[in-house]
């Protein structure tokens, strides 16, 4: 190569630009974009969002008034239908379906990324230090985690809801005390092997102080792995929040959630209204698949030696 | 001339938990360097050849603090490495620097080469500007013969050699008094091995650098070296200068090592005779008793068994067995 045989000197009459460098991440880039299902994943990922977000703008009926025409008998009246409005028909009160599911994705949404972003920063800054500093430290941190592991959390968190009341505040504390466990186990064990590396051997060396380090060095280098677990751990949050909205437990009334909406339509089924089941369910579904392509789709691009 | 380096009597013991063990089981203890001395001076390069696991990489690591250590490493004749805090041996972080075995292992695959290079100098002078590191880091790469628009690439686009050399760039950017290079060419190409030794030579000529020069082979470190130290299991079995060592060699083990370095003349090649290493390096958790060369050992008999040799002999060539002595011509 070049500067294999010039060997440095009287480089400097050559007038090159400065080249850029292709990282890492712009490569990890290139692989998601070529994987179609999880780009699909995505689009649909930002469909849902959006819909999430403006659905009750575009619907005719804000999400708490009462439609009297249809209430008493929705089964029958209450259908989707775009002539009263109601693109997704209507609940046994007569409220409107179509504002009720993009009120529901977004507080299921919400959960699930809230519940992920506390995930993310506790336990990757959790782990890391954990996994870096090794020995007692890490021991003492790592028994926390085993203990509150162990403790049945579903159990924990319906406690929670019944003795400090149902809320959204509740719901975001309950899941995210115990979101992050896992990421900070994952994380001290990628962070122990990237210990080891020359390049953290070679700033330690060098006197860079250990915070730094973690920052600088280790934090980086994790991120790919903290990004597709935090990926499939949307899902798992939605669903958690899902199963106690299910149960009867999850946020109040006038808010509803996915979970909620599926609990009441699954009522709804006995007389006929199907469309109260179908179309929360319908989007529970599709999210979920979504962050699992997304998610799979991280993981062969961060990760190209997997495959 | 005070030594800017004075070694005495370094050891290093590792304890070893094994999988599983309980936590009240005693440690394994792993001697992997045991009682080495030696001097350096500013300018000066020691080679330190020996078999992999013989505790060179230990040894290095243990000057700049990155392994418990035993004994004194006296800096300059006043500072003694080992007695220092953690925070009082910053700045001599600065003056001793290293190179690695693994080029692009040792580099930061998430960082641009110039990044990797301005972290000492970041870390030593943050009071630099960015302009200023800018320039020092183009000005460093120029040197070891990287062209300086590359600054913004990224370890993975560069070849062995080049990441060697970025390393390089990386360990000169603060101005060390001192160069630990563990193995820098091992891993690389023969063809390439050769300009990485060349490029080490010329920068330690013009810096004033002293260097120790960490090998696996002898011929690798005979050109660079002004002393040369061979290690076994942890222990000095020979110490000379460069000359003396290639001409005079006098331990067994030295003899068989230097037996396997090919000669370049094919008749001389043709007439020497390899002194074969029979069997497998002992495990270091039961080193032998007395030489712990013995059990490899041509002329080993029941004294070796016995006693430990010391190392004698003079200021130029230190021997450390019971049946080789030192030529008297020296
Ligand atoms: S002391 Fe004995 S065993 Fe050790 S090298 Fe000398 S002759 Fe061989």
């Amino acid at each position: 190569m070049v500067s294999a045989s010039l060997r440095g000197r009287g480089l400097e009459s050559l007038p090159l630009d400065e080249v850029k460098g292709r990282s890492l991440w712009a490569d990890a880039r290139r692989r998601f974009l070529r994987n179609k299902a999880a780009v699909a994943g995505l689009v649909l990922l930002v469909l849902i969002a959006v819909f999430s977000f403006t659905g009750e703008w575009i619907a005719a009926w804000s999400n708490e008034e009462i439609d009297f025409n249809v209430i008493g008998s929705a089964a029958t009246m209450g259908m989707p239908s775009f002539e009263n409005g109601h693109y997704f028909g209507t609940d046994d009160l007569g409220r409107d379906q179509f504002a009720r599911t993009a009120q529901g994705t977004r507080v299921s949404l919400m959960v699930g990324l809230v519940g992920t972003f506390i995930a993310v920063v506790v336990g990757t800054i959790y782990g890391a230090v954990a996994g870096y500093v090794g020995g007692r430290t890490d021991q003492i941190m790592m028994r926390i985690v085993d203990i509150l592991f162990a403790i049945p959390f579903m159990f924990v968190l319906i406690l929670l809801l019944v003795m400090f009341g149902r809320s959204m505040v509740m719901i975001f504390i309950g899941i995210g005390l115990l979101s992050w466990l896992g990421m900070a186990r994952i994380v001290r064990g990628q962070t122990i092997s990237l210990k080891h590396k020359e390049y953290i051997e070679a700033a330690r060396a060098s006197g860079v102080p250990g915070w730094k380090i973690i920052f600088r060095h280790i934090v980086p280098n994790l991120l790919g792995i903290v990004a597709v677990y935090a990926t499939l751990l949307v899902p798992d949050m939605i669903m958690t929040e899902s199963f106690i909205s299910f149960l009867g437990l999850g946020v109040q009334e006038p808010l509803t959630s996915l979970g909620a909406l599926i609990s009441e339509g699954s009522k709804a089924i006995t007389q006929g209204a199907m469309w109260q089941l179908w179309f929360p369910f319908g989007f529970f579904v599709v999210t979920l698949y979504a962050f699992y392509f997304v998610g799979d789709g991280l993981r062969d691009a961060l990760d190209p030696k997997d495959r | 001339m005070t030594p800017l380096l004075d070694v005495r009597d370094l050891s290093v013991t590792f304890a070893i938990r094994g999988e599983g063990d309980m936590p009240w089981t005693e440690p394994r203890q792993l001697r992997a360097v045991n009682g080495v001395s030696f001097t350096l001076n500013p300018g000066e390069t020691l080679g330190i050849v020996g078999e992999s696991g013989c505790g060179k990489s230990t040894l290095a690591r243990a000057l700049i603090r990155m392994v418990p250590a035993e004994g004194r490493v006296l800096w300059q004749g006043k500072t003694d490495l080992l007695s220092l805090a953690p925070r009082a041996m910053l700045p001599y972080r600065r003056e001793i620097q290293m190179v690695f075995q693994d080029p692009l292992a040792s580099l930061n695959p998430r960082m641009t080469v110039g990044q990797i290079i301005a972290e000492p100098l970041r870390t030593h002078h943050p009071d630099l500007s960015r302009a200023e590191v800018k320039a020092r880091v183009q000005g460093m790469m120029e040197r070891v013969g990287l062209l300086p628009n590359q600054i913004n690439r990224y370890p993975h686009e560069f070849s062995g050699g080049q990441c060697q050399r970025i390393g390089i760039a990386r360990a000169l950017i603060v101005e060390p008094k001192l160069l630990i290079c563990d193995e820098p060419v091992s891993a690389l190409d023969v063809s390439i091995q050769a300009q990485v030794i060349n490029l080490l030579a010329e920068l330690q000529r013009e810096l004033g650098l002293a260097m120790v020069f960490i090998a696996h082979d002898l011929s690798v470190v005979r050109h660079i070296s002004d002393r040369v130290m061979v290690l076994y299991l942890g222990r000095v079995m020979e110490e000379a200068s460069s000359t003396e060592l290639f001409s005079h060699a006098a331990h067994p083990y030295t003899k068989a090592l230097l037996s396997a370095v090919p000669i370049p003349d094919p008749k001389a090649e043709r007439a020497k005779r390899v002194i074969p290493l029979d069997g497998d390096l002992p495990s270091p958790f039961r080193p032998p008793s007395g030489c712990v060369f013995r059990t490899r050992c041509g002329l080993a008999d029941a004294d070796c068994a016995d006693q430990v040799p010391l190392l004698q002999g003079n200021s130029k060539h230190g021997l450390a067995c019971h049946k080789a002595w030192v030529a008297d011509s020296v």
